[in-house]
């Protein structure tokens, strides 16, 4: 009896088991088998082994992308994660204000990514957008098409326009679970507002900061769509982040098998910096020192 | 420490729907005495925690002033009041160790580094947690948690008043024994002024000198935990406090003698005076109340008998009236077979007009 | 129903949570789990209601193995320390909420809602939401839910916890009486020994994921069969010492206690001798009673009675004792021990003998 349960639970898990296969199983396999071969045309391939591997570990402008890459995803973790808890610190805690300040937030992370780049494209226009317009006024040449420091510029404030919302709801529902009881000790005890940051806050936060650093990590690393709207990788390959290299690589130069190696890569990059970053965080805080 | 000083005290949090001013803490005038122990008992919602944070500096009240000592401190916020708090779920610095912890408030204050390591050392050993100092305080357990917080106030040189708010709800029974000995312990070494909270008559009762009995906003009675079990002013109180509570048994007094449904039972004092077309009750203890061995006493019959160990609860009916007697281990009585009588310590049996207790007159 | 556990062990990530439980609940029978916080209480209800499986054992209900049987196939009814209702449906309509879910027709629905609501005095508040009830009606409210349910196994897991101490008073006794009528298995988890002797019924002790003993409850209270079961069910804690026996007494500190009544049998040797606060008396209880010296900790006085904390030979011993004994810390008081309460148990702990 017990056994033919069993086998109605396997067939329970199928549609998903299905899914599962033909949503990432089954590509990545592709690509895989792809990453090992050499591809003419559709009858016409050649088995080559590691070559592709060791191709894009010694393609320069893939380290550069890589490098372009991490640079990016730092300053992204370095300004929205503190940003995102001050601003979380400094919202509203109670009555009518708390959902204003909620919807206010959350409006940026409702709009297409593509949308976004489109939005951020007019508003830094120097003819008539009127971030650009603004700044070119005010005497300081400011053009993200021509600079790759203004196309910089640009992208960082898109992103952290876009994703601290993100941080903040997290870093907001981090801070509200903490009882109250725990700031009228700190108030008798003579903290100061540093210490109960230092003390109360920051460390019950830790779980959901974690998250949310995971998150931001993982999608700024994986990210396209904006710059590739935005500025399309350039000016030159100021912009090339590694999304767009690797679009630019199988779609563009029809490179295949030089592509999926580098998926495979990039991914294992990305599941290898999100194990350790997860690690650390665990780790931090939760020693103890004997 | 201090004499901690409620003068005309009330607060309200609002309005209710009728546009009524609705009193949570109705107006109470009180002196706490420098170095007492005193405990604030009754159910949820009676208005204790609302008088807490009252004197903790949480609530500015809506009348009245609070003084300690001659200073008057009503809108005086919590961090300037040399108040300390121990809460009901442990609050500790998690990321801090015990001795981190208990150095915090000190710190706080500017002492010197030397002066605080003197005060931690002893506080700790008071408290008994000079084995764990240097242990993170977030994977500890609750009952030491709760000592942590307990010392990060007795640490304190300045401190006025300690308050406690139920502070044992998440101790397992058998190390709130330990706990409760150690405060009180505690309490007579360094004489600080401690305010409890607390919904447990037990926890009330043992720790305080002084027992606030509150009841929908008001104090029904203040006073030690000896005359409130005995002389309790208000059925409330005698039905509150003991476990099980007072019987309370309408009756009819007149002079020494009280009538229950036809049945006479003698009183310890007289009362020639009681208030013409009042509710007139007696309050009997179910300590006070034995079953006769010499065939003496009121018959009754037993509805129920349950057996605690140490001590039955027997439920037992008489002339119409449910009452529980309290059977000590010691008292061999054998109520299992026969017409079982009771009696009644008539110097134990309070009489009491519309639920307030009265006096009555010595014989 | 008959609910059995056979020999259930449950270990999580190599944390043992349950060790060989093995138990056989009868229909319409109170049963109390009775252990600290951790002991194994909570995992032990979360297997009898399926919600986990357990590592190695099995569970039989009227004799059928159920072991894997999800807790939705399952008979089973749970209530919380936490009140936990339904916040945005009435009292009415979380009563219901399980009668609808089987499917059943209104009129009989609203029949078994308003029996539950009677006895459970919720018949005034059945248009309320929980939030708007004190915490005693929450808990009243969840209770009723299960009660309606009518399942064979219904479990209370410290239910009474979060209520003031008089509102539990009140539920603890209507709880069995509500209950008694539809001969489902009870279970009631407490860390409270004297909760468990208020409610009666059947006990068993747990420490450390084992059940200690199981039996009826004051017999598992006057006859413990461990030193383990005597220091779980005694409130306030067993006072305790290790004695030698020797020459028809036992010895400990400067004392000796002659060995009388079923005590005189016992081999001599190395023995634990444990007593309750109350059996520690300030009066001497009856001739054979040893005085004893010990130094005085704390008093705490209740008012009806006192109890004194003592320094004896090392250890730390309780003495509840009627009336009020204020005595002042550090004085050298004399106390009284009765053989004829002693409970000795042998170097393994086990029950060596009971004297009364």
């Amino acid at each position: 009896m017990e056994k033919r349960e069993n086998q109605k639970a396997w067939l329970m898990i199928l549609p998903v088991v299905v899914v599962v296969a033909f949503s990432a199983i089954i590509p990545l396999m592709t690509v895989v088998n792809y990453s090992v071969q050499d591809i003419f045309g559709p009858n016409d391939r050649v088995f080559v082994g590691a070559d592709w591997f060791l191709a894009v570990l010694n393609d320069r402008r893939l380290h550069e992308a890589l490098l372009r890459q991490f640079l990016f995803s730092a300053l992204v973790l370095v300004i929205e994660v503190p940003l995102g808890v001050l601003i979380a610190l400094a919202m509203p805690r109670k009555g009518i204000a708390v959902s204003f300040s909620l919807v206010l937030l959350a409006l940026p992370l409702l709009i297409p990514w593509n949308v976004i780049g489109t939005i951020w494209i007019i508003f830094t226009r120097p003819d008539i957008g009127l971030l650009g317009h603004t700044i070119n006024s005010l005497g300081i040449s400011f053009d993200h098409t021509a600079s790759p420091f203004d196309a910089w510029i640009t992208l960082m404030l898109m992103e952290v326009w876009h994703w601290t919302p993100l941080v903040v709801l997290l870093a907001y529902a981090g801070l509200k679970a903490i009882p109250d009881a725990y700031y009228q000790a700190a108030r008798i005890d003579g903290a100061s507002a540093w210490d109960v940051f230092r003390y109360i806050q920051l460390p019950k936060m830790r779980g959901v900061l974690t998250i949310a650093i995971l998150l931001r990590f993982m999608d700024s690393f994986l990210i396209y769509a904006e710059p590739f709207v935005l500025t399309g990788g350039g000016p030159g390959n100021s912009t090339t982040f590694l999304s767009i290299y690797l679009v630019k690589l199988a779609v563009g130069q029809f490179d295949l098998g030089h592509a999926a190696a580098f998926s495979i890569i990039y991914f294992l990059i990305v599941l290898l910096f999100s194990w350790i970053f997860y690690q650390a965080l665990n780790t931090i805080g939760t020693g103890d020192r004997r | 420490m201090a004499r901690i000083v409620l003068d005309r005290i009330a607060h309200s949090y609002g309005v209710n729907a009728a546009g009524v001013r609705e009193f949570a803490l109705k107006p109470l005038t009180m002196t706490w005495n420098k170095g007492g122990a005193y405990a604030l008992l009754g159910p949820s919602g009676c208005g204790k925690t609302t008088l807490l944070n009252i004197i903790s500096g949480l609530i500015t009240p809506t009348e009245g002033r609070v003084r300690f000592d001659d200073r008057d401190v009503t809108e005086v916020p919590t961090e300037q009041r040399n108040i300390a708090q121990v809460f009901q779920f442990p609050v500790v610095y998690d990321t801090m160790t015990v001795a981190q912890n208990l150095a915090f408030p000190l710190r706080n204050r500017g002492m010197s580094a030397a002066g605080i390591e003197r005060r931690v050392q002893d506080i700790a050993k008071r408290l008994e947690l000079d084995t764990c100092l240097g242990r993170r305080a977030q994977g500890l357990t609750a009952d030491v948690k709760q000592k942590v917080s307990l010392g990060r106030g007795l640490v304190r040189p300045d401190v006025a008043a300690i308050l406690f708010d139920e502070p044992l709800t998440v101790i397992d029974p058998q190390l709130k024994w330990m706990l409760r000995s150690q405060l009180k312990h505690l309490h007579r070494q360094f004489d600080f002024t401690m305010i409890y909270v607390t919904h447990d008559q037990t926890e009330a009762l043992t720790f305080a000198d002084q027992v606030v009995v509150m009841h929908e906003g008001d104090v029904v009675q203040a006073g030690t935990p000896e005359q409130l079990f005995h002389r309790p002013v208000h059925t409330f109180v005698g039905h509150f406090i003991g476990s099980p509570g007072m019987n309370i048994v309408p009756a009819a007094v007149a002079g020494d003698r009280a009538i229950v449904n036809g049945l006479e039972i003698g009183l310890g004092r007289a009362y020639p005076t009681l208030p013409a077309a009042a509710r007139i009750e007696l309050g009997v203890r179910p300590e006070a109340v034995a079953f006769s061995a010499d065939g003496r006493g009121h018959p009754v019959t037993l509805e129920r008998l349950d057996d605690l160990g140490r001590y039955r609860i027997a439920r037992v009916s008489l002339a119409g009236c449910t009452l529980n007697v309290l059977v000590p281990e010691e008292a061999e009585a054998d109520l299992s077979g026969g017409e079982p009588r009771i009696v009644f310590d008539p110097d134990r049996v309070n009489v009491y007009a519309d639920g307030h207790l009265v006096e009555g007159e010595a014989r | 129903m008959l609910l059995e556990l056979d020999q259930v062990s449950r270990t999580v990530g190599g944390e043992s949570h349950l060790r060989d439980v093995s138990l056989r609940l009868e229909k319409g029978t109170l049963n109390v789990l009775l252990g600290a916080t951790l002991s194994g209480k909570t995992s032990l209800l979360r297997v009898m209601a399926g919600l986990d499986r357990p590592s190695t054992g099995r569970l039989l209900v009227n004799g059928a193995d159920v072991t894997g049987a999800p807790v939705h196939r399952r008979s089973v009814a749970m209530v919380y320390q936490q009140f936990i209702n339904y916040p945005n449906l009435s009292v009415y309509k979380n009563i219901a909420s399980p009668l609808r879910l089987a499917g059943l027709l209104r009129p009989e629905i609203e029949h078994r809602v308003r029996g539950a609501a009677d006895l459970l005095r919720l018949t005034p508040l059945l248009d309320r939401l929980p939030g708007e009830l004190s915490g005693g009606q929450q808990q009243r409210t969840a209770i009723a839910r299960a009660l309606v349910k009518g399942a064979d196994l219904v479990l209370l897991d410290e239910p009474l916890a979060n209520l003031d101490y008089k509102l539990r008073e009140e539920l603890r006794e209507e709880l069995p009486k509500i209950f008694a009528g539809t001969g489902a298995v009870l279970v009631y988890a407490t860390t409270e020994p004297t909760e468990a002797l208020l409610l009666g019924g059947h006990t068993a002790t747990l420490h450390e994921g084992r059940v200690t003993a199981f039996g009826p409850t004051i017999e598992v209270f006057r006859r413990p069969n461990t030193l383990t079961t005597a220091q779980v069910f005694s409130d306030p804690p067993l006072n305790t010492i290790a004695a030698d026996k020797r020459d028809g007494g036992f010895y400990f500190g400067s004392i000796a206690v002659p060995a009388a009544g079923a005590l005189a049998g016992l081999p001599d040797g190395g023995y634990t001798i444990g007593f309750r606060p109350e059996h520690l008396y300030p009066d001497r209880p009856a001739h054979t009673a040893v005085e004893i010296a010990a130094r005085v900790v704390i008093t705490e006085i209740t008012g009806s009675e006192s109890f004194v904390h003592v320094a004896f030979a090392g250890r730390r011993w309780i003495a509840l004792a009627h009336g009020v004994h204020d005595l002042a810390i550090d004085q050298t008081v004399s106390l009284f021990l009765d053989p004829a309460r002693f409970l000795v148990f042998d170097r393994g702990g086990a029950l060596a003998a009971a004297a009364a």
